[in-house]
């Protein structure tokens, strides 16, 4: 930018243009300013606080820790290991990292493979299983919890994680298998007639050629499964009553109803909830924002 | 193909069956052990002031409070997301503003709601918006925003248009690029200014996107628990205030042990979507066809 503007001295308007649109575009600058600064500071707050003192904030604002630098990892410490009226949130970090894992990987599996039969095979009734899994996509999944959890209580589903990997994926594939579909219809007819002129079986084909070809769309949607899993209450609410088997978003709750003013101890639990979703965000969030716009707004 | 069509019919689709029969029963817990037909739904429409209360002006409970966010929340955030496209279109730093907008999305509902609660906090020392607001103006009391019957839902509809704005502004950024360049130009050679670009061309030729944004928010609204769950607590708020359907759904199934009255509650969420499935069908053979 400005390399090309050094070259063509000649095109560049005059200083008091320049002055002039500059300063016509600083209510943009400060709209702009104030809008991030709405959206960061409540975060940046709740960072502070937990990594202050628990006496300091009681008595100053966490505004003031930023002059002052009294910090401790106390609280992290704490909320890690202590075993009050919930587990301790390490346990609870430990059964997220269960539950999410596997009810990341068998949804885009399931779905990869359905997704490639909507896409490039031809079967009876293929159009109006689409339909339904369309309609499906919003159907509340309050219309599904008493029934799955009757059939879960007589196979013996309910105390363990079985049960929730199973929940999270049956609720996971229609918009698994919806995103993939579009992604996988989207690769060139020719290279999959290509591959079944030589004679490639449909799995063959499916898993040489479809599947390399579709990492990116694959991708968000690992991503997507990954976070809402990760940061779902409900299903787990639902699903794990046992306080030995339950998430951090339910732990977090779980502390919040039992120290509701105990800031010190909420704001590091929330921060820990929230480290691996920040993780994933800023290390692939590329792959975030295409699986959204390819989720919403089919072009 | 098989596993994950025998998944969605087992954990789905008969389920899904099976809730509209139950609705029709009674029973404690999940004995369902009374048909009671459609005094389910009689009750909750009729006789549930949690649910729906007409009898007072203006009207309250759960179904109130889920049209109250239709009619507030889903124009703001449409907005708010609208207004940081265009004007993060309009400077150099627009990918870092984008990604700062954009974070809350990354976050569980629970912990977007514990920041909320914090920044609420009536305890000056904590509670950042009291704590500005007794900054300004003189004599100001702190407020209990989530405790006072009628600020809860205000305050979580602000937490709600924090956490979404994201997910509107990168939808609506990305058709804003979509429209040609020229058409900009040719409006600026005729001398239209900022504002008025943004009302009479960009807003119009966003319309489709804007409508499924919409849909999007609306569904959001509908299906909405989390939020209500961690910031109002389990009563749903002072005196229930902030009860919506979803949370009607879970409190009379799992803590009050009426499932039959709570799978009403999940079919009336099911009628509510109806329309924007059929909406989504027919968008979506339209697009099959083309």
């Amino acid at each position: 930018m400005t390399a090309v503007s050094a070259a063509l001295p000649a095109r560049r308007e005059p200083l008091a243009t320049r002055v002039a649109a500059a300063l016509a575009r600083t209510p943009i600058h400060a709209a702009l300013l104030f809008i991030g600064a709405v959206w960061l500071v409540p975060t940046i707050g709740l960072l502070v606080t937990s990594f202050r003192e628990r006496d300091d904030i009681h008595s100053t604002g966490w505004w003031t820790a930023l002059a002052d630098h009294r910090f401790t990892l106390d609280t992290y410490i704490h909320v890690l290991t202590s075993r009050g009226t919930t587990d301790s949130l390490a346990q609870n970090f430990l059964n997220s990292l269960i539950i999410t894992i596997p009810s990341t990987i068998l949804p885009v599996l399931l779905a990869s493979l359905a997704a490639y039969a909507f896409a490039w095979m031809s079967f009876r009734g293929r159009d109006w299983l689409f339909l339904t899994l369309v309609a499906l996509l919003i159907v509340p999944m309050q219309m599904t919890f008493v029934p799955v959890l009757q059939l879960f209580n007589v196979v013996h589903l309910t105390g363990n994680f079985l049960g929730i990997w199973i929940a999270h994926t049956a609720y996971g594939l229609p918009f698994a298998i919806y995103l993939l579909q579009s992604s996988f219809a989207g690769l060139p007819r020719s290279l999959i007639e290509a591959a079944r002129m030589d004679g490639s079986s449909e799995l063959r084909t499916f898993w040489r050629i479809v599947l390399p070809l579709s990492v990116p769309g694959i991708a968000s949607l690992a991503i997507f499964q990954f976070l809402w899993v990760w940061n779902d209450l409900l299903v787990a609410l639902i699903y794990l009553q046992s306080p030995n088997l339950q998430p951090m978003t339910v732990g977090v709750v779980n502390l919040l109803t039992t120290y509701g003013t105990e800031w010190d101890l909420l704001s590091a639990a929330a921060f820990l909830t929230m480290a691996i979703p920040l993780i994933v965000f800023f290390s692939l969030q590329r792959y975030f924002v295409s699986g959204l716009l390819a989720g919403s707004v089919k072009s | 193909m098989a596993p994950a069509a025998l998944l969605i019919a087992t954990l789905i689709v008969y389920p899904m069956f099976w809730t509209i029969r139950l609705s029709l029963y009674g029973g404690q817990g999940f004995n369902f052990t009374r048909f009671v037909g459609l005094d389910n739904f009689v009750r909750l429409l009729t006789a549930d002031p949690n649910f729906l209360d007409l009898s007072q002006f203006p009207p309250r409970g759960a179904v109130v409070n889920n049209v109250l966010w239709l009619v507030t929340y889903t124009p703001l955030v449409i907005a708010v997301g609208l207004i940081i496209a265009v004007l993060a279109d309009r400077v150099r730093y627009e990918s870092i503003i984008k990604s700062v907008i954009f974070l809350p999305m990354a976050i569980s509902a629970t912990a977007a709601g514990i920041i909320w609660l914090f920044i609420y906090s009536p305890s000056p020392n904590i509670g950042l918006l009291n704590a500005v607001l007794t900054a300004l103006i003189p004599g100001f009391e702190p407020i209990s925003w989530t405790g006072s019957v009628d600020l809860i839902n205000p305050a979580i509809i602000v937490a709600a248009i924090w956490i979404n704005a994201g997910f509107v502004m990168v939808i609506l950024s990305a058709a804003l690029k979509g429209i040609p360049a020229e058409i900009l130009e040719a409006a600026r050679v005729d001398g239209a200014t900022g504002p008025q670009i943004f009302a009479r061309i960009q807003v119009p030729l966003l319309g489709p996107t804007i409508s499924v944004v919409a849909v999007t928010m609306i569904i959001y609204v509908i299906k909405m628990f989390d939020l209500i769950y961690v910031m109002g607590g389990q009563n749903g708020g002072p005196l229930g205030a902030a009860r919506v359907i979803a949370f009607t759904q879970y409190v009379e199934t799992f803590n009050s042990g009426r499932a039959g009255y709570g799978s009403a509650v999940a079919v009336i969420m099911l009628v509510l979507v109806i329309p924007i499935m059929l909406l989504n069908i027919r968008r979506f053979r339209a697009e099959a066809g083309r």
